[in-house]
């Protein structure tokens, strides 16, 4: 392949993977507002489009027509800065995270992911802990004593749940060998997901996703009842909307990583089994990959309409006395499963 | 710190709070398809009990003749000032009618003092809650929009009648 052809192939996956994150992003929010409509016996946006389908396009058109209000005591550029921050580096983590085979298209080779890069995991947490600036930028340069509390919260909290991440990431990679995204999944073939492997890792993993994300029972740096909206208190418009559609994306690849690194990626066990052609089978895989995370996505969003918020005080207890020697029991256990079978 | 003392101390399995996790989601799970309490307002419209204060109106008999005796206690009574009526009399049994009755809907509190209040039972509170207006003008309501036939308005009677 010459390098044009690459630079090509490369721009088609990226706009393939950001139209898809921008509509899953957007739906994502539809159907986080019907589940949460089932779950209270209601029934949820049904009035724009059929079945209220339309409903995340008025919402953003109605976001975009809002006054943009900076307030006098904010640092202006960096208010600016946090909320592209925040999207760019949520849309940016996808690029590593493989979602499906290599597949034969036009007589080329390509790997269904944006950049195969050989320390991918380590690449998704370093844009993780990048994220944690944005929303500390906005608590900070907004000038509210909101703002500042929910972006020092985030950030104590996403220190706190980094660690006990890191480590159950660490259990993974001492199976896999390899920091590369495809060698995780390839690692996992047939019913050697991490997640039966090691069960420890996965709920310490999970549990950190939804704690990194701000997603409930964790999202105390946006707790409405005590901080009125935390770090976003004072964006509006279409700086808001950035910091909503990041929360989302962020979701997407939380679960999407959770797939990679636990729940097999786009493998379905024992599929070369069945006697289909390669193409066949390469649907099937990428199917089963949106699959999990469509699984994984409905989690979150039941999580969220079902626990209460916790305190913030046993938020840390929790991620320092629990998650933390939990991880670090899953890395014993993995250690010693590599010693005894290797 | 001091840890207080509490009336029962939680069990291991308590404090994991696992159990009641799973619960609180089989919970939520189970709502999920159960039906939708939701009313879809305009299309499907609520319809009152008997209990319920909605507009007042004036009471129509069957023959034709108003119930009102144009007395004013409603206009006395009512705390919003939203009544005004206007005497007259008439060769007919009744003698007196109301010339003029008005309600202005953007002060009526829908109290029902008026109906409380009325001796004949000519002042009801109906079932109608859709009182949106465009100006000020159309909030007023004079005879032609009071005025109901009784058989409209069996429901409240009764009502009255067993608890007033």
């Amino acid at each position: 392949m010459g390098i044009l052809e690459i630079i090509i192939i490369t721009f088609v996956k990226i706009l393939i993977i950001v139209t898809m994150m921008l509509l899953s992003v957007s739906y994502l929010v539809y159907f986080e507002r019907k589940i949460s409509a089932w779950t209270q016996n209601r029934v949820g946006p049904n009035r724009v489009g059929y079945a209220g389908l339309l409903q995340p396009f008025a919402d953003v058109f109605k976001l975009l027509l809002k006054e943009d209000i900076v307030p006098d005591a904010a640092n202006k550029p960096i208010h600016t800065l946090a909320p592209i921050m925040a999207l760019v580096i949520a849309f940016g983590t996808y690029a590593v995270i493989p979602i499906g085979p290599a597949v034969e298209l036009f007589g080329y080779n390509i790997q269904l992911v944006v950049a195969d890069v050989n320390i991918g995991i380590l690449y998704v947490l370093a844009l993780t802990s990048i994220g944690v600036y944005a929303i500390t930028f906005s608590g900070w340069s907004s000038g509210s004593k909101y703002s500042l509390l929910g972006g020092v919260r985030s950030s104590a909290q996403m220190i706190s749940y980094e660690i006990s991440m890191g480590f159950s990431v660490a259990g993974v990679l001492l199976f896999s060998e390899s920091l590369r995204p495809l060698d995780i999944v390839a690692s996992q073939s047939g019913w050697m997901w991490n997640a039966i492997v090691q069960p420890i890792g996965f709920i310490t993993f999970v549990v950190s996703a939804f704690a990194e994300t701000n997603r409930l029972p964790f999202d105390l740096p946006e707790a409405e009842p005590e901080l009125v909206g935390g770090y976003h208190t004072e964006y509006s418009s279409m700086k808001f909307a950035a910091f909503f559609l990041a929360e989302y994306a962020n979701m997407i690849i939380a679960s999407a990583l959770i797939v990679t690194l636990y729940l097999g990626g786009w493998q379905v066990p024992y599929i070369e089994m069945a006697g289909l052609s390669a193409g066949l089978t390469a649907l099937i895989q990428v199917g089963a990959f949106f699959v999990k995370m469509g699984a994984l996505l409905f989690f979150f969003i039941w999580v969220r309409w079902s626990l209460p918020r916790f305190r913030y005080d046993q938020l840390m207890s929790l991620g320092w006395k629990v998650m933390f020697p939990l991880s670090l029991v899953n890395l014993i256990w993995v250690a010693v499963l590599v010693m005894l079978f290797n | 710190m001091i840890q207080k003392k509490r009336l029962k101390d939680l069990t291991l399995l308590e404090k994991l709070y696992i159990p009641e996790i799973v619960k609180g989601m089989s919970l939520t799970f189970q709502n999920m398809f159960r039906p939708a309490f939701t009313m879809e307002y305009p299309e499907v419209k609520f319809v009152p009990p008997a209990s319920y204060r909605g507009r007042p109106v004036l009471a129509l008999e069957e023959n034709g003749e108003e119930r009102c005796v144009a007395c004013g206690l409603c206009a006395r009574i009512c705390p919003a000032l939203a009544i005004e009526v206007q005497a007259a009399e008439t060769d007919r049994e009744k003698e007196r009618y109301p010339e003029k009755f008005e309600i202005n809907m953007l002060r009526c509190i829908f109290c029902g003092f008026c109906e409380d209040v009325c001796p004949e039972e000519a002042i009801l509170m109906s079932k109608d809650y859709e009182l949106a207006f465009s100006n000020r003008e159309d909030a007023i309501f004079g005879k032609d929009k009071l005025l109901t036939p009784v058989s409209k308005l069996k429901d409240r009677i009764e009502f009255l009648r067993l608890y007033k």
